[in-house]
């Protein structure tokens, strides 16, 4: 039987369209335990590769009949070499182009909604690690907010709308993924912001993102202005677009709430946490869609793909949101967190311009979940 | 302490480096030891982990200048 090859793009389609797919994977227990494609439908098998290096066998009841079966390893050597196996033992299978690496790294762009006067605004989604990036579009220019390091994808996407990139934001300095934010800037020439409470040891030239900033894309009347928000990080900055959207960044997640530990500061962060996220988006119009910088579990996708949710609804069923006790909100924000993202240290070096590690390094610190999020 | 085989891995991506750690376990006899040399970083978690599974035991592990060396029992 057949053995082909499925990319990312298309599992994907299969996650944003509720399909159901069963997953072989090949890598380490551990590994899968850690982080793994997540779907509504999907089922899962895991039993690493060097256990079935005599056979396939004893698998084989354990495989479905009458749905795809997608072998899945690290890098896509072994995935290949399980799919031949499977394939002599007479089942059609597919296996993951690229691996976990290539799930990593893809992204989803989804439009969000229209803006005034024909502009338009893009989330783009990286599935495998929970990622979120913004383009805002109007009138032959985009502003980028949160890139994530793949600069590529959006100065070509920026390149199909036929518009011009001027601006690129980094809410904050992010310490789960790499950003590709001044690397965008450099190559579009388009100007490069960063909060500078955040930007104390950066060893390159940035714009300073400071609240009350107003950014006008294209000659319409869509604006985008800053709004100071610190807690995740001091610096940490929203922006509302079109006076529509409310981009939290790392501050407010659709079923969660950004931790304040990252940069080794939790204690003294955690009272300008609750001070945003009690009080100054408390000021904001409720109708305000909530477009966050990290999603954590597939359930907090909304049905086409995408994650944004009313703020209206996010104060009333997001828990982060409702813990009226002040020493309970500490506590939840401080204690028992979960772990820290892979390599979250060496990420913000990288972010701050101090290391400046290959291709395949910074693949290897982005490995995992992002863990950005306290529930 | 005696190595009865040495496997030079280097260069090979996963799955290959277990492959040929396999086929070269297979033919040694329980106690007997063999040191397996290989460049790709998966396997760090994989070795320990393929060990464990078929009853080998890694008696020392070390990484000099991006080469991964293991010395591993057969089981």
């Amino acid at each position: 039987m057949a053995v082909q090859k499925m990319t990312s793009a298309q599992v994907a389609r299969k996650v944003i369209e509720n399909q159901p797919l069963f997953i072989l994977d090949v890598r380490n227990r551990d590994d899968f335990e850690d982080w793994k494609i997540e779907g509504h439908r999907f089922e899962y098998l895991n039993v690493p590769y060097f256990e079935l290096l005599d056979g396939v066998e004893k698998i084989l009841p354990k495989l479905p009949s009458d749905q795809d079966i997608l072998v899945v390893c690290a890098k896509e050597g072994s995935s290949v070499m399980v799919a031949e196996m499977l394939s002599d033992a007479g089942y059609d299978v597919y296996y993951l182009e690229g691996g976990m690496k290539a799930w990593s790294s893809y992204l989803e762009p989804i439009k969000i909604g229209d803006l005034t006067n024909g502009g338009e605004l893009y989330q783009f989604v990286r599935l495998g690690k929970g990622c979120l990036s913004y383009m805002v579009i109007s009138d032959g220019e985009a502003a980028i907010i949160d890139a994530v390091r793949f600069k590529d994808v959006f100065i070509n996407f920026a390149k199909e709308k036929n518009v011009e990139i001027t601006h690129v934001f980094d809410t904050h300095l992010h310490a789960d993924h790499i950003s590709g934010g001044r690397h965008i800037a450099k190559e579009t020439g388009a100007k490069y912001y960063l909060p500078p409470k955040d930007a104390d040891e950066v060893v390159y030239e940035y714009n300073p993102l400071e609240d009350g900033l107003t950014v006008k894309v294209g000659n319409s009347k869509i604006e985008v202005g800053a709004l100071y928000s610190p807690g995740h990080t001091i610096g940490s900055t929203s922006f509302i677009v079109d006076n529509k959207y409310l981009l939290t960044g790392d501050i407010l997640f659709i079923d969660s709430i950004g931790r304040p530990d990252l940069a080794g500061r939790a204690e003294d962060w955690v009272g300008d946490l609750r001070e945003t996220l009690y009080r100054r988006y408390r000021e904001l119009a409720e109708d305000l869609i909530v477009l966050p910088a990290h999603f954590m579990i597939i359930d907090e996708l909304n049905e086409d793909g995408t994650v944004a949710k009313r703020l209206g609804n996010l104060f009333a069923e997001n828990h982060g949101l409702n813990i009226e006790s002040e020493e309970e909100f500490r506590k939840t924000v401080t204690e028992n967190l979960p772990p820290q993202p892979n390599a979250y240290q060496e990420i913000r070096q990288v972010n701050m311009g101090k290391l400046t590690p290959d291709e395949e390094e910074q693949m290897e610190m982005e490995i995992g979940p992002n863990r950005c999020a306290v529930r | 302490m005696e190595v009865n085989q040495v496997l030079d891995a280097k260069g090979l991506s996963c799955p290959l480096p277990i492959v040929r750690a396999k086929k070269a376990m297979d033919t040694l006899a329980t106690g007997q030891v063999l040191e397996v040399h290989v460049t790709d970083k998966g396997a760090l978690s994989d070795f320990p982990a393929w060990a464990k599974s078929s009853g080998h035991e890694i008696l020392d592990q070390s990484i000099e200048a991006d080469v991964i060396k293991f010395i591993i029992k057969k089981g």
